[in-house]
């Protein structure tokens, strides 16, 4: 069962420079579906337009970012909600209590002056009405404990926490309203590894817990591999591969999936490594046809002209490369 | 071998605080090590445990509290600047933050060539720039006349690195080189620094956090916790046979890149970090799975084991020390 579809998914920064209209294609027809109860990982380098996807899938646009085209669906007790036609009030009341968004760097989205018990009161009055003070403090007590964490952490001030427990903290905030879907970006990101593995095993039990979905956003291949179920690979604001997380460590389909995966080191093997050649392309001048045909060292013609559809190839393996498509072909005559 | 840089009994002592209520916190207690020629070593750790101080204190920006650091069998004085950077030279972690926006990134070039009186015209000075760039897989033609925001971060830390080679530097430390670094282009950053070693015989200090790049790279390695080095050796034995529990700790928080290997089990972490900089005996003994009484109330001395040094009360049974060539080989580890 699809709990978030998109469909067509386009969103473009659109910025005036001068005079002159820049445009940043930061998500470019992007479709997904990403299903209950699992962790749908996406992943691909900084500038991949990973980001500007969650907020598109949030429905947080604001200028300069544009939607452009595309629907986004939430399914919510079996009914599928069109997102973007929805009002902000409306909008509001999806947020918490049915998806949840823990941004970037959300370690330092405390307030540094309140204790953080107080953080979670604010959030409960002006999500669940009708809590007194001590039902309210009750309830977070019983969601801190449950979750692994100190609860004498609440009488603390977010200063007085280290990073990692800052970063738990909110993810724990996030998790309060017992939130259908979860958007984690880069979670783990500026964070000590041991500290990490602290948040990595957070998520895990919220999402044992919840038996919710968790989109985790992050360009560190090892926590994908860790954690998510399924992986969706992203590269210059198009989705280039998707498939379950043993098929895409296992056996990727596209060249640049393929460097992705063989460039990263391994403990027990110095054998050397290869980077892919080239560097990304910049979001705003991207290259005609596949973005990656400049980098590919299978590119032939058609690569330079088109871009390939993105085909399910079987076992739910989905490529966007004309090496598929002309290779099956091949075999098919 | 004689080694290229020397590091004895290094401290760097912090104070925190107003006058009133000072703390003073051990950045870097008592570190010693050695580099080298044409070694790659690995300076390993999170967060405050003080490897960066040292690379500060090696480039002379902090000054150390007590110990020295002897480069090529020298005390460098503050006046020998000169003289020392001619040998050691440094890359930054924020390629970004190396390069003024506002300046063209050959000047750099141009002025280090001046500065370090390299060549006599500038003919001469734009072959060896280019020479040098060749050697990172760029071109004079490539930078020139180019400001930093018109690379990418992978092709400007390549800049940096072909500026740091202008002089022909015998060592390089390289503070966390590649952790702004695209995913995709990061293997060639590291590929680069084994090119160099390989073919000008150039040591690197290689700084990080990131301990599959420095298994991939380096050739010995030192773990550092809380300002100690706890483990220190070859890279094969100290990252694929762990003995002490924190490198064991670190070695098992990586998630490997392996779908089937996942974790199972939990951990603990530290709440308050500040306790364990001040905690008397072993800094790691509170969250140690293998504290014993000793560890909280005496610090765990230099300990070689099969070559390796390791800084832990489990290895203690003969109390042999580093001081006594002979009964290393003898030690054993305490099951």
């Amino acid at each position: 069962m699809s709990v978030l579809t998109a469909e067509k998914l386009k969103s473009f920064y659109v910025l005036d420079i001068l005079g002159a209209e820049k445009v940043v294609k930061a998500v470019n027809e992007v479709n997904l579906e990403i299903r209950e109860n699992e962790i749908y990982g996406i992943a691909g380098e900084s500038g991949c337009g990973k980001t500007t996807l969650l907020k598109a899938l949030y429905a947080s646009i604001e200028p300069p970012l544009r939607l452009i085209s595309g629907r986004v669906f939430y399914v919510r007790d079996s009914q599928e909600i069109d997102v973007y036609s929805l009002s902000k009030e409306e909008k509001r009341r999806l947020r918490w209590e049915y998806i949840a968004y823990i941004p970037q760097g959300a370690m330092s989205v405390l307030n540094p002056v309140i204790k953080l018990k107080q953080t979670y009161r604010d959030f409960l009055d002006s999500h669940v009405a009708g809590k007194t003070k001590k039902e309210a403090f009750d309830m977070t007590r019983e969601h801190i404990n449950k979750l692994g964490l100190p609860a004498k952490i609440l009488d603390a001030y977010p200063h007085q926490l280290s990073g990692g427990m800052r970063q738990r903290v909110t993810i724990a905030l996030a998790a309060l309203l017992k939130p259908r879907i979860m958007f984690a970006d880069e979670p783990t990101t500026a964070l000590d590894v041991v500290v990490q593995r602290g948040v990595i095993q957070l998520l895990k039990g919220i999402q044992e817990i919840l038996g919710n979905t968790i989109v985790l956003v992050t360009h560190d291949m090892g926590v994908h591999a860790n954690l998510t179920d399924r992986i969706g690979i992203m590269y210059a604001g198009k989705m280039i591969e998707e498939a379950k997380t043993e098929e895409i460590f296992g056996n990727s389909l596209h060249p640049y999936t393929q460097y992705l995966i063989n460039s990263l080191p391994k403990f027990g093997d110095k054998g050397s490594r290869e980077s892919a050649p080239g560097s990304p392309p910049s979001l705003v001048d991207l290259p005609s046809g596949c973005p990656f045909h400049p980098r590919c060292p299978y590119a032939f013609d058609i690569c330079t002209e088109q871009m390939p559809e993105f085909l399910d190839v079987g076992n739910h393996h989905k490529v966007a490369c004309w090496l598929m498509k002309e290779g099956k072909d091949a075999i098919a005559s | 071998m004689q080694s290229l840089l020397e590091i004895k009994n290094l401290t760097k002592k912090f104070s925190l605080g107003s006058i009133i209520s000072r703390l003073r916190i051990t950045a870097v207690d008592n570190v010693s090590f050695g580099i080298k020629p044409a070694e790659i070593f690995t300076l390993a750790g999170e967060s405050g445990c003080g490897k960066t101080t040292i690379a500060k204190m090696i480039l002379g920006f902090e000054e150390p509290t007590s110990g020295a650091i002897v480069h090529k069998g020298r005390r460098p004085k503050k006046r020998e600047k000169v003289w020392f950077t001619q040998g050691v030279q440094a890359i930054f972690q924020d390629p970004f933050g190396t390069f003024n926006p506002l300046r063209r990134v050959d000047c750099y070039f141009f002025e280090a060539v001046h500065n370090y009186k390299l060549a006599r015209d500038k003919k001469e000075a734009q072959e060896l720039i280019n020479r040098k760039l060749k050697s990172v897989g760029l071109s004079f033609e490539e930078i020139s006349g180019r400001y930093p925001s018109e690379f990418s971060g992978g092709q400007l830390q390549r800049v940096s690195i072909a500026r740091s080679l202008l002089i022909d530097p015998s060592l390089l430390i390289a503070d966390e080189p590649v952790s702004m670094v695209d995913a995709s282009l990061r293997m060639s950053i590291m590929n680069l620094f084994k090119k160099l070693r390989e073919e000008f015989g150039v040591s690197v200090i290689y700084i990080t956090h990131d301990l599959a790049t420095a298994y991939y790279i380096s050739d010995r390695v030192a773990i550092m916790f809380r300002g100690n080095i706890v483990e220190m050796g070859p890279v094969e034995k100290v990252l694929m046979e762990a003995k002490h529990p924190y490198t064991k700790l670190l070695r098992n928080s990586i998630p490997e890149v392996d779908p089937g290997k996942r974790w199972s089990g939990k951990i603990t972490l530290s709440d308050i970090e500040h306790e364990e900089y001040l905690r008397e005996g072993c800094k790691f003994a509170g969250r140690c799975p293998r504290a014993m009484d000793i560890c909280k109330r005496e610090a765990p001395e230099d300990i070689y084991v099969d070559g390796i040094l390791v800084k832990c009360h489990l290895y203690r049974r003969n109390r042999i020390l580093i001081k006594d060539g002979k009964e290393r080989q003898n030690s054993q580890h305490l099951k």
